[in-house]
């Protein structure tokens, strides 16, 4: 479903991804994990070209993603943010349809209705005229990976979804995420929840100088360690 | 005894050589200044020239310093691909702002009424373009200030729900920068009402020009003056007090 190849990056001279090769499948919950700075949450940005990649390409669904069609790409990519995002000089219902009215792909009554639909199923339905100052970090996210869901997009990026909570909020986000993987969404995951990875995702990966250095199913990636960098850094988050 | 005729009678006296006492020189001074053929008619045009330049200046500065701003935050914002033509009018525009603020408003003055409009007769229009253009560069470092200090999260989020640069900039970066530009647009307001008072020297009409009108009359300068430094510390104290309540109004709203 997505395909990157070659893809690279560098900030001031330092690159940080050196060719990352990798292929999303339809309906894969990939976790992303590593020690900071080794280029996770670039990766992801670069997929909906957030970063703008030096070389390599991304291709969606056979389509290589390039800044002149990049609106319709992005539009079938959520994104969730480490800090939400959501705006805040509107209600959570405004923050939840703007784009889809906006790009045409509903009446303001059905973005509305599928607005309700959503926030009913995360229970914050009372909470549409709230504006996001009111709300908790936690419900935050929440409206914001609902923001993301009212696009109906192929595929959902997560930047560290749950890194800017509070520690009780963190579940609540988890359990969404989880309840979206098992409903057949294809997911990318950037995190530090290792509890997730292990019993959410179908594949974990990790970056580690600029490469993607393992790609196995959670219980191999877990279990099984050949790679010394990885030992190193799960005997740190473990 | 009215106030008309002990003017006449008072300054009568003076004429004839004679020294009045204080409080009767200063009624004949005030009633002369203000008074006298009714001059304070000449004031209060004066004062309606000078809001009027003000307000003229004023959407002159928004308008050329909004677009300015926009077109700079859209260059600075560019990523790799840089667009030529952007590139070419971001530098112009940097030269204006650099040059506006770096040279006295009143040489700007000068400058407009007697090189560039040398043949106009229409001072206190000229004065308005020319205030309107200075206003324009510290407005658009206002606005491009109030652009920047919207959290970036915010452009990102729009553009990665599929909507494209501008309508993220219109619907969800420029809104919250309001906020912040709306105070200080209002100081660069006051600044404005103020500086007004320098188009006299081009010749422009408003409210020191009447009073430099009535001091040229009655060689007597005290009265005009304050007269004028009175009226101006008036509208200040008005326009202040609006934009504190407006300004409570969008902290409000901000609390919600």
């Amino acid at each position: 479903m997505i395909d990157v190849k070659g893809l690279r990056k560098s900030y001031d001279g330092v690159e940080v991804l050196k060719g990352v090769d990798l292929t999303i499948h339809k309906g894969d919950v990939v976790c992303l994990v590593g020690p900071s700075g080794c280029g996770k949450s670039t990766f992801l940005r670069c997929l909906n070209r957030l970063e703008e990649p030096d070389a390599g390409t991304v291709t969606l669904e056979g389509q290589e993603i390039t800044d002149r069609d990049i609106d319709a790409m992005r539009a079938r990519m959520g994104m969730v943010f480490q800090h939400f995002n959501l705006f805040p000089h509107l209600t959570v219902r405004r923050n939840i349809t703007l784009a889809p009215v906006h790009l045409k792909r509903m009446t303001q009554a059905e973005a509305d209705a599928k607005a309700m639909e959503l926030l009913e199923r995360i229970g914050l339905a009372d909470k549409a005229d709230a504006y996001p100052n009111m709300l908790s970090g936690g419900q935050k996210q929440r409206i914001a990976i609902v923001r993301a869901l009212a696009m109906n997009p192929e595929v959902l990026l997560f930047d560290e979804p749950t890194s800017a909570l509070d520690p009780e909020m963190v579940g609540e986000v988890l359990e969404l995420m989880k309840e979206l993987a098992h409903g057949g969404m294809t997911m990318v995951v950037v995190t530090h929840e290792m509890g997730f990875a292990r019993e959410v995702a179908n594949r974990v990966i990790f970056i580690d100088e600029g490469v993607v250095k393992v790609d196995k199913p959670p219980k191999e990636f877990f279990s099984n360690i050949e790679n010394e960098r990885l030992r190193t850094f799960l005997s740190k988050v473990l | 005894m009215n106030l008309a005729q002990q003017f006449e009678t008072l300054s009568e006296l003076a004429r004839n050589g004679e020294v009045l006492p204080f409080w009767q020189d200063v009624f004949v001074k005030f009633y002369q200044a203000f008074l006298y053929e009714d001059r304070w008619t000449q004031y209060i045009q004066g004062v309606g020239t000078t809001l009027l330049v003000t307000a003229m200046a004023l959407a002159i500065g928004v308008i050329l310093g909004s677009v300015v701003a926009l077109v700079r935050v859209t260059h600075d914002q560019q990523r790799r691909r840089r667009n030529p033509v952007l590139g070419v009018v971001n530098a112009v525009l940097k030269v204006y702002v650099t040059v506006i603020r770096g040279t006295p408003m009143m040489v700007q003055l000068l400058i407009m009424s007697m090189v560039i409009f040398a043949s106009s007769r229409n001072y206190t229009m000229v004065g308005a373009l020319t205030l309107g253009i200075n206003s324009g560069a510290y407005v658009s470092e206002i606005i491009r200030g109030g652009l920047m200090a919207v959290d970036p999260g915010q452009m990102e989020a729009g553009r990665s729900l599929g909507l494209d640069y501008l309508t993220t900039m219109v619907r969800i970066v420029i809104p919250q920068a309001i906020r912040s530009i709306l105070p200080s647009l209002g100081n660069e307001f006051i600044i404005l009402l103020k500086d007004t008072s320098l188009i006299t020297t081009i010749g422009g009409k408003e409210l020191l020009y009447a009073a430099q009108g009535v001091m040229n009359r009655t060689y007597e300068a005290m009265f005009p003056l304050l007269g004028t430094a009175a009226i101006y510390l008036v509208l200040v104290m008005i326009f202040t007090w609006l934009l504190g309540k407006l300004e409570r109004r969008l902290a409000q709203s901000d609390r919600r």
